[in-house]
């Protein structure tokens, strides 16, 4: 009976033993989890950030409705600008912004899609070795350069050409078309690029002319990778802040013509933060303009996504 | 209008709107530099800065900006790194990956202005660190993640697989695989994605204004204790960048040399960032050539 009780321990530890052996992690999972570890972290990081900036541009944003009881209708439809009195419309700021957007996408557009045109149908070795560069550089120069031009060109030519001040809505356009021109440009390329190589060829055999086949065939089926584009650099306009501002005037009026000072969310957000008091009406009213160009972003992101969505059904079918 | 018209018409059209584009670009360099350049001389490159009117050299400011960009990449390349390895790698296919995917995508079309402000509240508001290097760091951190984490994620997945199937068969662990094989083979990509993206960091100024501010003290760069309140190296004192300087200048300064220190500022900052974008190019193909051994 010991005998057995002891081969039995014994045969126990062994198994024990292996069961160790087999159960505990080797090196390389150790390893694993460590890594899984870090990567995770990282990722949480980005995540935490995203989530909090949300967070608190939110609800430093809706202070205004919330605490200071403003009405929406007001705050969105209002014209009187004037945060220290207690007036707080913001509808001189949203046209603005979205006037120089607008304004700036429809000029770019033509330039970009026939630059694009250019580096993809037309002479696709001039357009790596000559216009790629040239699109890299004009991304590359800071937007404070392109304000500080727009300040010292642009305005004064303004002021030439059509009188006043030279600041304003025109202004404006004509500094972000330039900085949007790039962003639209080089997405464009990449969507004339993914048509399928026989779509052109069927379209060149049946006889099509160059100009035929790209307006027929090769823009229409890239319509979708173009529109993308062309959403990526309004939202780049729309998020723009110190050329803007430069070139705007900074004026909160509605504006009445493309020629008078006027002012966008970001030009009123960059002179008016530092002036107020957090916890103020005034600053309230900015963070709610400052949460206006967080929900237009996430409508540009949202937008993007729906034209993807579209455009894949359509290459399906 | 018959059809070969059309075509000649259409083709002169691009043309001239190619001619355009490229013309807008030379002008813009030229106009900078040939108004800049002029007026950039040693002692306006490392010279002080009048507080009052903004006149004067840049020599802090462009301490400033390198300081920040190499404060910035200390932060952000490790934590994208990290989280390039986890989409590259370790993400699956399904939901949550997707979320986390958009919500970077969220992150990098942010608008510079609202990260700025969101490093303001938090940093200079709620923590009360006041206008500082550090925060001005954080927040260009926070505008640099997205951008760099995509670049290394798609650096990382363009190693062929077999690359990672030899690791694995080895009995490599896949962390070990992806730091000790991957890593060094995607090195080119990423290296480059860096270099441009500190193009970027180093134009950056909205973000800045309400973070790092837009005053630099004069430093005594003889101190170089970090801890010191007067030296450079200090992470807790106001910082205006370069980029920051030449908005002030055109805005807010009252230097009647704006246009000139602003055209030189910008001549300084254009070729700082056009050594980026050409550093970047050399240092990937070099990078490209030592690791892949092909000449």
């Amino acid at each position: 009976m010991e005998q057995t009780n002891f081969q039995l321990k014994k045969q126990k530890s062994q198994s024990n033993d292996w069961s160790a052996r087999l159960h505990h992690a080797t090196r390389a999972t150790r390893e694993d989890w460590m890594g899984k570890g870090i990567s995770y972290l990282c990722i949480g990081v980005i995540i935490l950030v995203v989530a909090s900036m949300l967070w608190f541009i939110t609800s430093k944003g809706v202070a205004t409705f919330t605490q200071n009881h403003v009405s929406l209708t007001k705050f969105l439809f209002g014209t009187n600008w004037a945060p220290d009195q207690g007036h707080i419309g913001a509808l001189p700021m949203i046209v603005g912004s979205f006037a120089v957007t607008f304004a700036a996408a429809i000029v770019a557009t033509p330039f970009a899609v026939g630059t694009a045109i250019f580096m993809t149908e037309i002479s696709p070795n001039k357009g790596r070795k000559l216009l790629q560069p040239v699109i890299e550089l004009l991304v590359g120069i800071p937007s404070v350069v392109y304000g500080f031009i727009g300040l010292a060109v642009v305005v004064p030519f303004m002021r030439h050409v059509v009188g006043g001040s030279g600041f304003g809505i025109i202004s404006a356009t004509f500094v972000l078309f330039v900085m949007v021109l790039p962003t639209i440009t080089s997405m464009t390329v990449d969507s004339l690029r993914a048509v399928p190589r026989h779509f052109k060829e069927a379209s060149l055999a049946l006889g099509a002319t160059r100009w035929q086949t790209v307006s027929r065939v090769i823009l229409r089926s890239a319509t979708p990778g173009i529109l993308t584009a062309v959403i990526f650099g309004m939202a780049r306009a729309f998020g723009e802040a110190l050329a803007v501002q430069m070139v705007i005037g900074n004026a909160a009026i509605m504006p009445k013509n493309l020629i008078s000072p006027a002012s966008t969310l970001t030009s009123q957000l960059t002179t008016g933060i530092g002036d107020t008091i957090d916890g103020t009406l005034p600053n309230n009213a900015l963070w709610s303009l400052a949460l206006i160009l967080l929900l237009m972003s996430l409508f540009f992101n949202a937008l993007v996504r729906v034209i993807a969505k579209r455009g894949q059904l359509k290459h399906e079918r | 209008m018959n059809a070969k018209r059309t075509d000649f018409l259409a083709t002169v059209v691009i043309n001239l709107i190619v001619a355009t584009v490229v013309g807008i670009l030379v002008f813009l360099l030229a106009y900078i530099l040939i108004s800049g350049l002029p007026h950039v001389s040693w002692s306006f490159l490392t010279g002080t800065t009048d507080a009052f009117s903004g006149a004067g050299g840049i020599g802090v400011q462009l301490f400033n900006s390198f300081y920040l960009l190499v404060l910035t990449m200390l932060i952000s390349v490790p934590i994208s790194l990290g989280a390039g390895i986890y989409l590259a790698e370790y993400a699956k296919d399904n939901w949550r990956t997707s979320l986390i995917r958009s919500a970077i995508e969220v992150l990098s079309s942010l608008p510079s202005v609202v990260v700025g402000l969101f490093g303001f509240l938090l940093f200079v508001v709620k923590f009360k660190i006041g206008f500082s290097v550090i925060s001005g760091a954080i927040a260009l951190t926070f505008f640099n993640l997205p951008l760099l984490t995509r670049n290394i994620e798609e650096s990382l997945s363009a190693v062929s697989r077999s690359q990672r199937e030899a690791g694995l068969s080895l009995g490599l662990s896949k962390w070990k695989t992806e730091i000790g094989i991957i890593l060094p083979v995607a090195l080119p990509g990423i290296v480059t994605g860096i270099v441009l993206s500190a193009g970027r960091v180093f134009g950056e100024a909205a973000a800045l204004i309400y973070t790092a501010g837009q005053s630099a003290p004069v430093t005594n760069f003889g101190d170089w204790n970090p801890m010191d309140p007067a030296s450079p190296l200090n992470p807790f004192r106001p910082a205006e960048t370069l980029a920051v300087h030449i908005w002030k200048v055109n805005t807010e300064g009252l230097a009647n040399n704006a246009a000139q220190l602003s055209a030189a500022a910008s001549a300084v900052l254009i070729i700082a960032v056009l050594l980026f974008n050409l550093g970047a190019r050399l240092l990937g193909n070099f990078l490209y050539r030592r690791v892949t051994a092909s000449k």
